[in-house]
């Protein structure tokens, strides 16, 4: 078992420097290419580093205003999302979890939809939707206190309606708006898309996901013991309710946030958990940042594509299904994983 | 006094489950509670481990009172080996025994090799070792209940308490299991064990605790409650009580067998 610790160790290490060869890379992609060298050159002289500017100012203003902010951004929605799902899957105990088993994206949905309704600015529609899909999970919260019977059954099937009536409020705030204008706004926004990231956004999102992924990170042998069951693992010493609540608490600000500047974006958080058990295992001692690094590439990977493949830009939401649907259905009906021998 | 019950009354919603039990065990020795099913033994065991509070009376483990335990300190005097775990997920044999290890970690700790260390010796002393990077999914019922015990053991806590040990297993792993428990015993350990079988609880146990409709029915050493009587009164059936080699075990056979041999 040493061998199959220490190399799960190494796995998430040598994710963290995929990562970082991923977000280096994606500088240099895009409609205006950006060597290597002046992408190193910027980000050091950005960071105060004495050096003399061999680069034009477009590609300064192309690689700090619009590369970076995209490229942070998109890293952190993906590490935020398969980092909720990966908890999700744990705290309640099955594969099939994902972050928006509790409301989270339906409620963030219908917050964008109604401030574009009411013609609020880009930045009022990332504080509606992050607000709203906060409230949500509270409302699901606040309901299954009053559910009878198991808990857990209570949160999940609160979690279902409350997301269904979410879902039909935003239906019929589409229904309202003004076809012209609002109507596609909300569509595009519910696609789910990282065009258009500022550093007003990165800004805004960057202390919640911070807030939730830290705690997530510190509890993740609590939530190996959390997976055995609430009585062993109570008399294990963990008091499963507890924990659960926090899990759920800082699963839900970081889904929130990166639903709040992303839009919906599919698939993430429930492929790239499984597709992490494969690779570094069970444990979450290495699945929680396994998933949370993987997360970040996957989701800036097909940011790239996004940005890219077209001059229009393909919606990311839209891509993340085409290539987490049958990437998924590869998993699932691929050979078992390495360790069931 | 390992572990002292005094009058336990619980009840789920208006139906009552158990009335007034109270029993001891002392540090070392091994308990079996025995009874038909649905007669309160689940949930006798559950208020004992702390699983159920809803209860009046006492539970007094090692003199304090098992209320005013946090749950880590609970699970620090006492250890759960449960009748089987499912995992959703995939872990491995070292994995299983390692979160053990919680309660004695601060909160946001991850175990170390120390306790990696502890986690090999529980596995060396159940005899298991070999099966430490096995996938916990893949073992007969026997090796799991086995792994579960080693769990119980790196808990460092001075009781044990198993439910049900032997229900899913077959007869040989029926008697590794409880060849472990009374060795664990003899050590010092306080082991306490919910079971159905009479002849077993015979041949391993120091006491036995018969329960019937959530009351105490008998108590005693496993000669005095394994008697036709008590049988008769415990699972509403005539048997007959057969002593073999100088009484060291005991086994019942029902009445209709033993009747047709002795009127052909």
């Amino acid at each position: 078992m040493k061998q199959i610790t220490s190399t799960h160790r190494r796995i998430v290490w040598l994710l963290g420097i995929g990562l970082i060869v991923c977000i280096l890379g994606s500088f240099t992609l895009g409609h205006y290419p950006v060597p290597l060298s002046e992408l190193l050159g910027i980000l050091g002289s950005r960071l105060g580093l004495p050096i003399q500017p061999f680069w034009t100012t477009q590609m300064e203003t192309a690689v700090w205003n619009i590369r970076l902010p995209r490229v942070l951004l998109s890293v952190m929605v993906g590490a935020c999302l398969s980092g909720a799902g990966a908890s999700y899957q744990g705290i309640f105990q099955n594969p099939m979890a994902s972050p928006d088993i509790l409301g989270a994206s339906a409620g963030a949905g219908f917050g964008a939809a109604l401030a574009i309704l009411v013609g609020m600015s880009s930045f009022g529609i990332t504080l509606g939707a992050f607000l709203c899909s906060l409230a949500t999970v509270a409302l699901v919260f606040w309901i299954s206190r009053h559910a009878k019977g198991d808990r857990v059954l209570g949160l999940v099937l609160a979690g279902i309606m409350v997301s269904s009536l979410f879902q039909s409020g935003t239906s019929f705030i589409k229904l309202v708006a003004d076809p012209t204008n609002k109507l596609p706004q909300i569509t595009y926004w519910l696609m789910g898309s990282l065009s258009g990231a500022k550093w007003s956004e990165v800004c805004f999102v960057v202390f919640p996901m911070l807030a939730g992924l830290i705690p997530l990170l510190l509890l993740r042998w609590q939530l190996n013991v959390i997976t055995m069951g609430d009585d062993e693992a109570r008399a294990m010493g963990v008091n499963a309710g507890r924990v659960r609540l926090w899990i759920v608490l800082c699963s839900t600000l970081v889904t929130a946030s990166a639903v709040s500047v992303s839009g919906m974006i599919g698939w993430v958080g429930l492929v790239i958990p499984h597709m992490m058990r494969r690779i570094v295992g069970s444990d979450y001692r290495y699945l929680m940042p396994g998933s949370m690094l993987g997360g970040g590439i996957f989701l800036l990977i097909v940011d790239n594509v996004s940005r890219n493949a077209t001059t229009a830009g393909i919606p990311i939401g839209i891509l993340t299904a085409f290539i987490g649907a049958p990437f998924f259905l590869w998993l699932i009906t691929g050979k078992g994983d390495h360790y069931e021998h | 006094m390992s572990i002292e019950v005094q009058n336990l009354n619980f009840s789920y919603g208006s139906r009552q489950i158990l009335f007034d039990v109270s029993f001891s065990v002392e540090k070392g020795e091994f308990l079996s509670i025995l009874g038909p099913n649905g007669v309160g033994k689940s949930t006798l065991f559950r208020c004992v481990l702390g699983l159920l509070s809803g209860y009046t009376g006492r539970v007094l483990v090692e003199g304090l009172d098992s209320r005013t335990f946090s749950v880590r300190e609970a699970a620090r005097h006492i250890a759960y080996i449960p009748q089987s775990s499912r995992p959703v997920f995939n872990y491995s044999v070292f994995d299983i025994v390692l979160m053990g290890r919680t309660s004695a970690l601060s909160p946001f700790r991850a175990p170390s090799q120390r306790d990696n260390d502890r986690c090999a010796w529980a596995l060396d002393k159940v005899g298991i070792s070999h099966l430490a990077q096995r996938c916990y999914h893949r073992l007969s019922g026997g090796e799991q209940q086995l792994v579960l015990i080693a769990r119980a053991l790196v808990q460092d806590a001075p009781i044990l308490m198993l439910d049900e040990p032997t229900a899913n297993l077959d007869f040989g792993n029926q008697l590794l299991v409880l060849e472990q428990a009374r060795t664990l015993a003899q050590e010092g350990y306080t082991v306490i064990q919910t079971t159905h079988h009479p002849e077993q609880s015979y041949l391993f146990s120091d006491r036995i605790l018969a329960i019937q409709h959530g009351r105490v029915l008998t108590e005693g050493t496993p000669a005095q409650v394994l008697t036709e009587e008590t049988m008769r009164a415990l699972y509403g059936v005539d048997v007959s009580v057969v002593s073999l080699y100088q009484d060291q075990a005991r086994i019942c056979i029902p009445q209709k067998i033993t009747n047709q041999e002795v009127t052909p």
